[in-house]
């Protein structure tokens, strides 16, 4: 019976919860169980709050008993990624810099997610401060796909969308910076959506690069998505770049999805060269599954896209540089004392050569770098002019398409190790996810099922101008039901079990 | 110790060039960025939140009322309001700056191009540009233990409180100065005690440079004078003198960089740029860090926050409630108090003006006014060594003021009363009562008195008689003697020439 528990989406989860079929000691044991038996091979997670998750089940159990109000999803399990800090839970953002860390504070995110009676069952893996496409520059190692544990599952979200392929979690909370929501979603079959730029606040969330970060839900269905963002989302007066708006109910946008008369847009630039064929294939198939449910496809152009990756490249390691200065052993986090001691600068030296990991040196001195006197203007401020030239490529592809449509990213996972010494090629993934970061736009991945090639899952993108989420939501809801009534089932019932027995018996090469 | 050229001969040689960068603490209820209070006293590390500490994940909030405060400030001192300005981040590694980077303002601040009229105690009128006002935050407070100095160099470990991190900043930025020349110390005297009383006089901050809440950092260069006729020599290699605490310390520390640049210039050598530290105790400054133009602090645009855009209602709200200029100011009260020149350039030089116009308030004449503070109150603060504000509050001044106005007291006695009233005895009124020092206005005791004065001088009370009404200045000392001096003097003597006469044969 556990077992099937980790198999209920998060609303069907929270149905049986609130009728009292299944208790939130029951769900979020069941969950722990499934963490206990997979998590040795996916290393979906860093730290399982076990004890706390239990306590806290207990608590909204008991006080459903006692006839409160509860919140719709009261007691449903939720995985959190490392990136969000967590009062009682450790938080590293996948660094040794943090390692211990545990804040003193939430994240208002987490202050939500506590407020509506969501269980936090433990902490996610990712890239080190969110700097990658594939965990692999997690200082605490990588993140295996569920699908093949052989390859990445996406980064740097990859242990919450893993962690959702795996039935470890109904749902995770992803932070996106150029993709670290949506890329993961593609390669693991998960749904992932990166909010308007200040729809979710960033209060608590570490800051990769602040104008670009922006903190949203990862999961198995696109109603779960939208039930996780109505909670998560709205003006918080701690973050500045909050928006005031008053947001929609995007899971009642899910349940309204319709897409007839809706001009979908496909972009030119995003597909083709680099673009791997079965990736492609999928890709064709749902918009002409749309297009047979009335939506109207049409291409737009998106000439600056190409100058994209190399602004983000830019933009982001700038202020990377910049947010990352924190961490100098002052006031938390590691400590290193050179041998026969030394001045502050030279513990601060020592304990940044030793915390951070490459990938975080890299983009720190490419960061302080483009941002030195006499370079500014060429590499940042190159960068922003390139940053309102998409803005403006967006703004005119939306006069004559409601959302835009890509692959998410060009190929499915590939192989752990495959791109660790080539970091161009690495970067290059995020291709078709960036360009929402720059302009600040929402986008959502949902599985498009799997390539013919390699049996990998595929991802398709949706975008939507700032503020319209909601639109997301409906055209992703529309294109999941069109899927799922085309293949009989969902994408991840075609998962690997990773049950205990199967995986010894493969380890065994009994197969 | 430095070689230093004679000031004059220096300014023979030379032309100072000046620039200052003056910093207000703004007395906001919170921090710039965060909700932690605003205060730096007390238990360290105390007043903090996530922000202030730089936590990883925390982000700022522009705190309004500071944004409020920096707008008055930038018109009062003349300047356009940026209609879009914005925060960028300034950085730089050091453990008291919580981030290693400090929000403030750079290419974009609230307030530019205005400028500030400052009167000099000889009289001039000098007009300083101001080059812009920004706001930023304050960093946190080191205290490095063991060593001699207590300066980071040779100390065994460094404490960190980060109370007075986050707390608001305004900097004021001159731009160069010329034209001081040999009133160049003064002008810096004149221009901080100006910036302090537009401060004090928007009620944004406490002002006090004793406790850092004013804070100067005094640029100077010296440009070789060159005959007439030829073109200017180029402007000479700046120091910046840091540490300075008060407005005399300003005035000595101009003056000692330009007799010490010329004493190096003189002998053919070159200045270095770099900060100085200005020592108090020993009147003279010593070399800092070097500091180049080419410190480059990575300045970009603080992402965390929007730009400010104030509406053009609130500014012009906030232009209508600015009180009265400075220098306008004085110009005004001068004319209606009718003090001569000299009378008011004491009173602007000791710093009471506020004080006389509080008590001008209360009741007292001008005149009265001004003579107690710059007088005996102010040489009672001198003796003391505390601030004559400290004393007495202009309320005492004007009730002592008007018991003399009133026959109560004559001014010797208003003297012992004024000292009773530092003496924390209570009000004029409860000092007069308490020691008894009222004017005997009695004239019954008086003339009993006098009759007896009279009556053991005989030889004095014929001479008046006779006309000779000098001679009345001995029973009239006789007589304040035995009224122990609390008696109204011209009282007295009208009574003895009154006695003089009634008196029996």
């Amino acid at each position: 019976m556990t077992t099937d528990l980790t198999r209920l989406t998060a609303d069907a989860l929270a149905t049986k919860l609130s009728s009292g079929e299944v208790s939130s000691v029951e769900a979020t044991q069941a969950h722990l169980d499934r963490i206990a038996a997979v998590d040795g091979a996916v290393h979906a997670f860093l730290h399982v709050a076990s004890d706390s998750a239990l306590a806290e089940a207990a608590d909204i159990d008991r006080r459903r008993a006692a006839g409160e109000e509860m919140h719709p999803l009261a007691g449903v399990p939720i995985a959190i990624k490392d990136v969000i800090v967590t009062k009682g839970m450790p938080t590293t953002s996948g660094s040794k810099i943090l390692e211990g860390w545990v804040p003193p504070y939430d994240a208002t995110v987490m202050t939500k997610l506590r407020a509506a009676g969501l269980v936090s069952i433990g902490k996610t893996n990712m890239d080190e401060f969110a700097m990658g496409s594939s965990t692999e520059h997690s200082a605490y190692g990588p993140t295996h796909n569920p699908w093949d544990l052989e390859r990445i599952p996406g980064g740097s979200g990859g242990g919450s969308a893993a962690a959702v392929a795996a039935f470890e979690a109904p749902f995770a909370l992803g932070s996106d910076t150029g993709g670290s929501i949506r890329q993961p979603a593609h390669v693991t079959g998960t749904v992932g959506l990166k909010p308007t730029y200040g729809g979710v606040s960033r209060y608590g969330a570490i800051a990769l690069a602040s104008s670009l970060d922006q903190i949203g839900p990862v999961s198995r269905t696109v109603l779960d998505s939208a039930l996780l963002h109505d909670v998560i989302g709205g003006h918080d007066p701690r973050d500045s770049t909050s928006l005031t708006d008053a947001w929609p109910s995007f899971a009642e946008a899910v349940r309204n999805a319709d897409v007839a008369g809706l001009r979908i847009g496909v972009i030119k630039e995003l597909q083709g060269d680099g673009f791997q064929p079965g990736v492609m294939e999928r890709f064709r198939e749902a918009l002409a599954l749309l297009e047979g449910a009335g939506a109207i496809i049409t291409e737009v152009e998106l000439p600056s896209v190409e100058h994209a990756i190399a602004a983000y490249y830019l933009i982001m390691p700038a202020e990377a540089s910049s947010n990352l200065a924190k961490f100098d052993s002052v006031r938390f986090g590691l400590r290193v004392n050179p041998k026969g001691g030394g001045t502050v600068e030279d513990v601060m030296s020592a304990t940044r050569e030793q915390g951070f990991g490459a990938e975080a040196k890299r983009r720190i001195i490419l960061g302080t770098y483009a941002l030195s006197a006499g370079y500014y203007d060429a590499y940042y401020g190159s960068a922003q002019k390139v940053r309102t030239l998409v803005q403006r490529d967006f703004a005119a592809a939306f006069a004559n398409a409601d959302v835009l449509v890509s692959p998410t990213a060009p190929t499915t996972a590939f192989k752990l190790g495959e791109k660790t010494g080539d970091p161009l090629s690495m970067y290059l993934n995020d291709i078709a996810t960036i360009p929402a970061n720059l302009a600040g736009i929402p986008g959502i991945s949902v599985p498009a099922g799997l390539a013919a090639e390699d049996g990998l899952p595929v991802g398709i993108q949706f975008l939507a101008p700032a503020r319209e989420d909601a639109r997301l939501y409906g055209v992703a809801a529309a294109l999941e039901a069109l899927l799922e009534q085309k293949w009989g089932h969902t994408l991840l019932s075609q998962a690997p079990d990773l049950s205990p027995s199967e995986m010894n018996a493969t380890d065994e090469g009994a197969v | 110790m430095a070689k230093l050229m004679d000031y004059d001969r220096a300014l023979e040689l030379f032309e100072p060039v000046l620039g200052f960068e003056v910093h207000i603490e703004l007395s906001t209820k919170t921090k710039m960025f965060s909700d932690a209070p605003n205060y730096f006293g007390g238990e360290p590390n105390t007043n903090i939140t996530p922000v202030d500490l730089g936590l990883p994940g925390s982000l700022p909030v522009v705190n309004g009322q500071a944004v409020r405060y920096a707008i008055s400030l930038g018109l009062a001192l003349g300047c356009s309001i940026a209609p879009t300005s914005r925060f960028a981040r300034k950085n730089y590694f050091y453990p008291d700056l919580a981030k290693n980077y400090q929000i403030s303002q750079s290419d974009e601040p609230i307030a530019f191009a205005g400028s500030v009229e400052v009167e000099l105690p000889n009289g001039r009128m000098f007009t300083v540009p101001i080059e812009r006002a920004h706001m930023e935050e304050d960093a946190g407070k080191l205290t490095h233990v063991g060593g001699a100095t207590g300066r980071i160099q040779g100390a065994e470990y460094s404490l960190v409180d980060y109370n007075r991190a986050g707390v608001p900043l305004v900097e004021i930025v001159t731009d160069i100065i010329y034209g001081a020349e040999a009133d160049a110390p003064e002008l810096a005297k004149a221009y901080v005690s100006t910036i302090r009383d537009i401060v004090v006089g928007l009620g944004i901050s406490e002002a006090r440079m004793e406790r850092g809440n004013l804070r100067c950092d005094a640029n100077i260069s010296l440009r070789r004078r060159t005959p007439e006729g030829e073109p200017p020599a180029p402007l000479g290699t700046r120091t910046e003198t840091k540490n300075v605490n008060s407005l005399r310390s300003v005035e000595r520390a101009i003056r000692y960089e330009i007799q010490r640049q010329a004493a190096i210039l003189d002998d053919g050598g070159t200045i270095t740029q770099e900060t100085r530290h200005w020592h108090e105790d020993t009147g003279q400054t010593s070399a800092g860090r070097p500091k180049s133009d080419a410190d480059d602090y990575r300045y970009f645009p603080e992402p965390d926050l929007l730009p400010v855009v104030p509406s053009a209602e609130l500014i012009e709200e906030l232009r209508a409630a600015l009180p009265e200029a400075p220098a306008i100011r004085r110009r005004r009260l001068k004319a209606e108090w009718n003090f001569t020149d000299l009378e008011f350039q004491d009173l602007t030089n000791s710093g009471l003006v506020n004080e006389v116009i509080e008590t001008v308030a209360a009741g007292a004449a001008p005149a009265a006014a001004r003579k107690w503070w710059t007088g005996e109150i102010a040489r009672t603060a001198n003796a003391q060594g505390v601030d004559a504000t400290t004393l007495v509050t202009p309320l005492q001044v004007a009730q002592l003021v008007a018991l003399v106005d009133a026959g109560t007291l004559t001014d010797r006695l208003a003297r012992q009363v004024l000292e009773g009233v530092i003496a924390g005895e209570g009000t004029p009124q409860q000092v007069v009562d308490a020691r008894g020092l009222a004017v005997v206005s009695d004239d019954g005791a008086l003339i009993a008195a006098i009759d007896e004065a009279l009556q053991s001088q005989p030889d004095v009370l014929a001479k008046i008689r006779d006309g000779k009404v000098q001679a009345a200045g001995a029973v009239i000392g006789a007589v304040m003697k035995a009224m122990k001096g609390q008696a109204d003097a011209a009282r007295v003597r009208e009574l003895v020439l009154e006695r003089a006469t009634a008196l029996p044969e």
